[in-house]
């Protein structure tokens, strides 16, 4: 590929959100008062977030994230959490499976407005070495929803390229 | 001189910046065709048929092992066991050497330094025989803290793991100084991981001392999946086989097995010959070059790539200054992660390492999480230097539109 078109694919990966994401995290912490807390480590750099949830009656109630890591895994963390606050387990589980879909460079995802501010993250699909850092705050949750009561009612797919 | 033209994959890829050689190197056409000669003129199962062909491969397995031990200044090449590479070099001293000698109370000490393949090995030891790991600390500019290590020395220490050059620093280490520390404070051997040694560095097996080097073949121009451990032969052959199977045996009798000669007791199965023999075209290649130019070339690269990194805003960088370095560079820039900087540089067809180089001591001891690591090798130049440098600089850029 020309240096040129990779160039423009690195403009369009490190957009303003990502980085206002990365030095000002939201919903970074954590959480004392959690049903789970869920550490999840990408074995590629050593990175490691943990996922805090606390579950209300059919939804995710609050959610943060502590740990360190590259700007995408911050970010998708962020967003992630920012997102999902107060959400119900059905759209949870749509708003995850069309998170991965965009990442893995689904276009219609990319477009798909009910993933808000996430949609900054679409250009991550053109380096496959990164994907991983996207998913990173996604494959906690995943396991958060399988360790928490209510989650048991919950379809889950078999997951492509999930941590170890 | 450029020795670009001589890599196939550079010289056909002119944007490419490679600076990642301590992670692999690249290979020159020398040593492809050598592998494909192999396998073209003289290749079947090496010490088996009654055949000429078989005789060839043997042949020329042999003289590859004799090429090998001769440029690590190893006298007796029957010391020289090929493996896959360092990892399973020191694996083999860990498990053979290992589990005859160290018993319970006994210590082993490893460094601050080490890749994991130089660290796990002898933790994992130390557990299963109940020894106690001890750890060399490094001094602010990350050499071996020699006064440290020198209390760390006793009567039950039992073996000494260094490395010769580290990977993630480019910190060369006296390992001669070393063993005469250890000879004089205990009986301990000393194994030394060379794999970033003998790509960039004249080594005296015999003159530096030690009882151990591993080394691998990637990272010296040769191929894949060889590489190996020379060793004192009273030691190889005190020691039990670590893998047993064709090869390596004499007799098979019913109930018991007696085993074959060194190299052989160490090299169960058919030999990786293909890959000796291009191991031995890449010593052939070095040695054309010379290893003090090779150390000189890259030396110089990397010291001007130091200097005019140090000149950017928010760049940190790691280990010894460069005259006490291999061709390694290791920095960090500012609040980027490396793996961010790793990503926008590979946008500028520069390959650098980010991570933690497999040296999670080594990392939490620097207190970061990770570095980038750009490595230099005789086919770079100051083109390479240059993206290198815009592409830190276009990081910055980046990444300064968000600073708060």
């Amino acid at each position: 590929m020309p240096p040129s078109d990779r160039s423009a694919q690195i403009s369009a990966l490190y957009q303003e959100m990502i980085l206002d994401h990365y030095r000002k995290p939201r919903n970074k912490g954590v959480m004392e008062n959690a049903d789970v807390s869920v550490p999840m480590k990408n074995p590629l750099c050593g990175d490691e977030i943990t996922l805090h949830v606390r579950f209300g009656e059919d939804a995710v109630e609050e959610l943060s994230f502590s740990g360190r890591g590259c700007s995408i895994s911050q970010a998708s963390a962020s967003m992630m959490t920012h997102l999902l606050k107060g959400k119900d387990f059905g759209d949870v589980e749509v708003l995850r499976n069309r998170f991965r879909d965009m990442v893995m460079g689904d276009d219609a995802a990319a477009q798909d407005s009910s993933l808000g501010s996430l949609r900054a993250l679409s250009g991550v699909s053109r380096f496959p070495a990164r994907v991983k850092c996207a998913l990173l705050a996604w494959n906690a949750l995943e396991r958060a929803l399988e360790k928490g009561s209510v989650a048991k009612e919950i379809e889950h797919p078999e997951q492509e390229g999930a941590e170890p | 001189m450029s020795f670009r033209p001589d890599f196939p994959l550079l010289a056909s890829n002119p944007d490419l910046h490679y600076l990642d050689s301590a992670a692999t190197a690249q290979k020159p056409a020398s040593v492809l065709d050598a592998i494909r000669d192999f396998y073209e003129t003289s290749y079947a199962n090496p010490h088996r048929g009654a055949y000429a062909l078989s005789v060839a491969a043997t042949d020329r397995y042999d003289a590859a092992r004799r090429r090998v031990a001769g440029f690590i200044g190893l006298a007796d090449p029957d010391c020289l066991v090929f493996t896959r590479g360092t990892t399973e070099a020191l694996n083999l001293v860990a498990y053979s050497w290992g589990r005859q000698n160290v018993k319970a109370g006994d210590e082993l000490v490893v460094t601050a330094l080490e890749h994991h393949a130089n660290f796990v090995p002898w933790q994992q030891l130390a557990i299963e025989a109940g020894a106690t790991l001890r750890i060399c600390e490094l001094t602010p500019d990350g050499e071996l803290d020699l006064d440290f290590l020198a209390g760390l020395l006793n009567a039950r220490t039992r073996a000494v793991a260094i490395n010769h050059v580290s990977n993630a620093l480019g910190t060369i280490n006296p390992v001669a100084e070393i063993v005469r520390m250890v000879r004089e404070c205990s009986s301990a051997i000393v194994v030394c991981d060379g794999a970033q040694g003998v790509p960039h560095l004249k080594v005296g097996f015999d003159d530096l001392g030690p009882d151990f080097y591993a080394f691998s073949g990637h990272k010296m121009c040769g191929p894949m999946g060889i590489g190996g451990l020379a060793g004192r032969r009273e030691l190889l052959e005190s020691m039990p086989p670590f893998q047993t199977g064709g090869d390596m045996v004499e007799f098979v009798y019913d109930q018991e097995t007696t085993w074959n000669a060194l190299p052989h007791k160490f090299e169960a199965g058919t030999p990786n010959a293909a890959d000796a023999v291009g191991l031995a075209a890449a010593v052939d290649y070095l040695e054309s070059i010379g290893m003090d130019e090779v150390l000189r070339h890259e030396r110089a690269l990397m010291t001007e790539a130091s200097d005019r990194m140090a000149e950017i805003d928010e760049v940190k960088i790691y280990g010894p200054p460069p005259e006490r370095r291999s061709g390694v560079l290791s920095f960090t820039l500012g609040d980027v992660h490396p793996h961010d900087l790793a990503t926008i540089l590979d946008g500028e067809g520069v390959c650098i390492r980010a991570g933690n180089h497999c040296t999670q001591p080594l990392m939490r001891r620097l207190d970061v999480s990770a570095t980038a690591r750009a490595s230099f090798y005789v086919y770079n130049d100051r083109s390479d230097i240059d993206a290198l440098i815009d592409g830190v600089k276009k990081a910055k850029e980046i990444f300064g539109h968000a600073a708060v």
